[in-house]
């Protein structure tokens, strides 16, 4: 398991636009650079990321080899109602990964 | 008299080559502007937005001109858009001209989305051009072109990294 960081407001009024920051360590191997024998390493990247807010899916994400080690995507959603967001990163060699944050959501 | 003739014909020659590449280059300079980036760029971005070229305006690629490390690049897109049910950002991607891959990343937004806003760390070789498309929901692309210096490139180094 990679390490996984989360920054996202855990309360929210209804409708209110917020950030979401996801950070994952990974070392995002290009494909294209050569390891200590001379030869290329072999690609080892992540190649999608995906946020789901109860289920339904609000942004995802296709990364490529110009993505930088340890993978930050910030990006914005709308709180509509109190639950669970689900976060999943799948790569190479079947790396996949999923966090869960919840967020509680207020009347406007 | 001969020699002549023949100094006479050359003269003719060089002077209809001259002509000839003076209006090749002028050719060159009228088409310049649409054909700035390689072509793989262009494939890609073609690629992306199914053949539309993408006009310029409402995109906002924010990132540093004088890049002192390729490794790690924030990147921010931003697009004009009211992100209302009935108009909104469905998609942003990012591409570069001179990395192996002309690909950096594409995102999917929505009308949750709530804000037509990415950000994001990236690696460039070496200094070179970026393209931000956005896809909006009329079906419309826009882009805007930056031109970053990078002074430590990404990918040059061995094993530490």
């Amino acid at each position: 398991m990679a390490r996984a960081l989360i920054h996202m407001p855990a309360t929210a009024r209804q409708g209110e636009t917020i950030e979401i920051r996801a950070l994952i360590g990974h070392a995002m191997e290009t494909g294209h650079r050569p390891g200590a024998d001379g030869k290329v390493v072999a690609r080892d990247i992540i190649r999608t990321f995906a946020c789901s807010y109860n289920g339904a899916t609000v942004f995802d994400a296709a990364l490529h080899p110009a993505i930088s080690a340890n993978p930050y995507i910030a990006f914005f959603t709308v709180a509509t109602e109190s639950g669970t967001l689900e976060f999943t990163w799948r790569g190479d060699n079947g790396f996949a990964q999923t966090e869960r944050m919840p967020i509680t959501v207020s009347a406007a | 008299m001969s020699g002549n003739a023949i100094t006479d014909g050359t003269r003719r020659k060089l002077l209809q080559t001259g002509a000839g590449l003076g209006l090749g280059l002028g050719l060159l300079v009228l088409v310049r502007p649409a054909l700035a980036s390689p072509e793989a760029l262009q494939a890609a971005i073609a690629a992306y937005t199914g053949g539309a070229v993408p006009k310029a305006g409402k995109v906002t690629l924010d990132v540093a001109k004088l890049i002192d490390n390729g490794n790690a690049v924030p990147i921010t897109v931003t697009v004009d858009s009211p992100m209302t049910a009935a108009a909104h950002v469905t998609g942003i991607a990012v591409f570069n001209e001179r990395n192996p891959e002309t690909g950096v990343a594409e995102f999917t937004l929505g009308p949750r989305s709530g804000k037509a806003q990415v950000a994001t760390r990236i690696r460039l070789a070496t200094s070179q051009k970026l393209v931000a498309v956005a896809r909006l929901s009329d079906g419309s692309y826009w882009q805007q072109t930056q031109d970053v210096i990078v002074t430590l490139a990404a990918c040059i180094e061995g094993e530490a990294m």
